[in-house]
């Protein structure tokens, strides 16, 4: 047991430090300062940059990534500084949760053709997972995939598609046998965005935003080849990834910082003779909301120790799940509560950052963060599922 | 003890609920709220006409002479039907406030133009240092010779951008948190120096920032006398709690009913969602949160109508409830419907917004708890 740091990892925090200072580009720091959605251009311009330095694909082998293997350690040391200066976080689709499947179940001319291009940034990945039958209980999907010459032919409809309107390739779970136990008909293939009989509709959310999409499927004819596994495999594959989902989902060091931020905001807010955070009733929700984060931080590093050495993320990653996005729900809402009035103005996604708006100049995107974060203990697994997991995976009721 | 209405009561609740029922499906009220002036001026005018707007007013002023039961019966309705006119703004917090206490030129300017629905009315006591403190006013009134001259500045004045007339807090003497001195003021939205900042809020309605500079106003634009408007200020919003809390148990309502409807049709795992332990419980807790919100507004309205000595504890106590079960009941029918929840197409999301302005409008919960303690 030992919490303190080696040199050479005090030397690390250094080196990411000076990167982040140097490659951290003005234009992008300036709109994730603001809490301003980026444009499709800078999120990629900011993961090539990350690859550039071999801190883009970290958890991946470095037979895939061909970086330089970071520890455990340094990992959390490179997330805690990439948080504290709100650079952005990746988009998890193409290399956290596709490029996972491929390099552990594909053929080598499926990693040969998909991972470069993941790890270049050079094509944005979206997930079609949930259909609107099929939320929770995922194994009851029916977007169908039947054999026809040398292709499949793929019909249906998968809904909540975050980022499809940028995608250019979508992973799918499809159905390819009707059987007996639903679990077993299911199979995993990668599929062109740009192939004829796909739409593309968008879905606004209540907080305003254009996140997620419909994504239907008529007669789509896909290549028998970008079948990843066998046929059926697909459910056991969905969870080795809901895993690898959920074991980042924490976001601890947005966290963190995302807490100090309130603090020192709800420092600068007049409140009689004092500030808000001098208030009794909304200090001790910070605190408590920091012990909870700071159990959750070590929860985390726990299961990553234990995964460093040959441990694999299962039913403790739904822990995380669980406390990391309750977490975010509730640090999202005591930014709403610091407004006070001045979190009601609304604006939509295209207005925020423009000088229309009023009260404090960091006011404009609390609310809809607040509204949108609704979302996080419903997606991946809804915390109600989570919970089923860890009831029959740990506790074995 | 009776918790039964009377039956002109029951007359207009059952006016209320029709009209919902009849004139305002959920498309239509989106129409209303996405639209330039964020609700129907038909609307209004159908209100004028059956007296809805007059209902509360004093017969002396030319009006009904009802009590709070009935702005409690139709906030209620209006809460169901997620309602975005500006009833609570114009007729609730501005014009109860000049029934009792305007001058008798300032009632013969107002009164009947607003019930009649031809003007619109503001309250405008919010600042940007004040948060929940009714009496913490920097905006000062000056005054000079036959005038006052207003500067300052307004946050969030809900009905803002349509109001032809505001009703101002300023102070007149005294240091910034005292309660003597704050003086009242119904300032015309047109006077040189009011310039307003209109803007949508997050529930669907209205809003302005208000900045006050140099505004010239008449003497006689004081409502009550001067340095004493803070209780009639503390008075009108005690009134308008119990109104927006009417509002939130009837969107309590139609929440929790909605989300038990919901869970007994969505399949998963071959069943009903609704047969899992786990949301049932849920759901019964979001039941029992809007039963006590009833109880606790029924007390609070009656205590404040019979002029009881606990009646402010009472409404501090709702308001402080309403906070607490709106924000339970508004996440977790969002929780319950999944993904659906978190649509701008599913009203459930919008109930759930309202239900967050409305627990921070006029004090959040931790406010109104001291509040509590201190009484």
């Amino acid at each position: 047991m030992d919490l303190t740091f080696s040199n050479s990892d005090l030397s690390f925090r250094k080196e990411v430090v000076a990167f982040l200072e140097e490659e951290y580009p003005s234009d992008i720091k300036e709109k994730q300062d603001k809490r301003v959605p980026l444009e499709k251009e800078e999120i990629i311009r900011w993961q090539k940059i990350l690859h550039g330095k071999g801190w883009f694909a970290i958890n991946w082998p470095t037979e895939y990534s061909g970086y330089q293997d970071l520890s455990v350690t340094e990992k959390y040391i490179l997330q805690e500084e990439l948080a504290n200066v709100n650079a952005p976080t990746m988009i998890p689709f193409g290399v956290g949760m596709c490029a996972p499947v491929i390099y552990s179940f594909g053929t080598d001319q499926q990693k040969e053709k998909y991972l470069p291009s993941i790890l270049n940034s050079d094509v944005w990945w979206c997930q079609g997972y949930s259909e609107p039958g099929s939320g929770s209980d995922l194994a009851s999907l029916k977007t169908k995939a039947e054999t026809k010459d040398e292709n499949y032919l793929v019909n249906g409809t998968k809904t909540w598609t975050t980022l499809a309107q940028h995608a250019d390739w979508i992973f799918c779970l499809v159905r390819t046998e009707t059987t007996e136990i639903k679990q077993e008909g299911i199979s995993f293939l990668l599929i062109d965005m740009k192939t004829p009989g796909i739409e593309v509709k968008p879905i606004i959310t209540i907080d305003g935003s254009h996140e997620v999409n419909m994504v239907y499927f008529d007669n789509v004819e896909v290549p028998k080849e970008n079948l990843v596994g066998k046929e059926g495999q697909g459910w056991n594959i969905a969870k080795f990834l809901l895993a690898h989902e959920r074991s980042g989902i924490a976001g601890i060091a947005a966290l963190k910082r995302e807490l100090r931020r309130l603090k020192d905001l709800s420092s600068d807010i007049q409140l009689g003779e004092g500030t808000l955070i001098d208030d009794p009733q909304f200090r001790s929700k910070i605190e408590e909301t920091e012990i909870e984060l700071t159990a959750t931080e070590f929860t985390e590093l726990r299961t990553l120790a234990a995964m460093s050495h040959g441990g694999s993320p299962g039913a403790e990653s739904s822990i995380l799940k669980i406390k990391g996005t309750e977490l975010q729900q509730t640090i999202s809402e005591l930014f709403v509560e610091m407004l006070g009035y001045y979190a009601h103005p609304f604006y939509l996604e295209n207005e925020l950052g423009s000088n229309e708006t009023v009260g404090p100049d960091y006011a404009a995107p609390v609310m809809p963060h607040y509204l949108n974060f609704r979302k996080v203990s419903i997606y991946g697994g809804s915390n109600e599922i989570q919970r089923n997991v860890i009831s029959k995976a740990i506790l074995g009721l | 003890m009776d918790f039964t209405f009377n039956e002109e009561q029951t007359l207009i609740q059952g006016q209320v609920e029709q009209f919902i029922q009849k004139e305002y499906d959920w498309e239509t009220r989106q129409k209303l709220s996405n639209s330039d002036l964020g609700f129907g001026e038909k609307n209004w005018k159908t209100f004028a006409e059956l007296g809805w707007l007059g209902i509360s007013v004093s017969e002396d002023n030319g009006g009904f002479g009802g009590s709070a039961i009935e702005t409690m019966l139709i906030m209620e309705e209006f809460g169901k039907g997620l309602v975005v006119e500006p009833f609570l703004e114009t007729v609730v917090m501005s014009l109860g406030l000049l029934d009792r206490y305007g001058s008798d030129q300032q009632i013969s300017d107002v009164m009947s133009e607003v019930i009649n629905g031809k003007i619109h009315l503001a309250l405008a006591y919010a600042e940007p240092q004040s948060r929940f403190n009714l009496s913490d006013v920097v905006t000062e009134a000056k005054k000079e010779g036959d005038n006052f001259i207003i500067n300052g500045f307004k946050s969030v004045v809900m009905n803002g951008p349509v109001a032809n007339k505001i009703i101002i807090s300023a102070r007149t003497s005294g240091k910034q948190m005292d309660k003597k001195g704050v003086s009242l003021f119904l300032v015309d939205s047109n006077t040189a120096g009011l310039t307003k900042t209109d803007y949508k809020t997050v529930d669907g309605r209205r809003a302005s920032d208000i900045n006050l500079e140099n505004v010239t106003i008449s003497n006689d634009s004081l409502i009550g006398s001067l340095d004493k408007g803070f209780g009639l200020l503390d008075e009108a919003i005690d009134r308008s709690i119990l109104a927006i809390s009417a509002e939130a148990v009837g969107a309590m309502e139609v929440l929790y009913k909605t989300t038990v409807e919901y869970t007994k049709t969505r399949e998963q795992f071959g069943t009903p969602i609704g047969k899992f332990q786990v949301l049932q419980h849920r759901m019964v807790d979001m039941f029992m949160e809007y039963e006590q919100c009833k109880s606790l507004l029924y007390m609070a309205t009656m205590k404040n109508e019979e002029g009881s000595l606990d009646a402010k504890k009472a409404i501090s106590g709702l308001k402080y409830q309403v906070g607490k079960a709106g924000k339970f009941v508004g996440q977790q029918s969002v929780q319950l419907h999944g993904g659906m929840g978190v649509t701008d197409e599913l009203n459930v999301g919008h109930y759930f917004k309202r239900l967050t302005t409305i627990g921070t409008i006029f004090g959040n919960a931790d406010f109104h708890l001291k509040q509590y303690t201190s009484l």
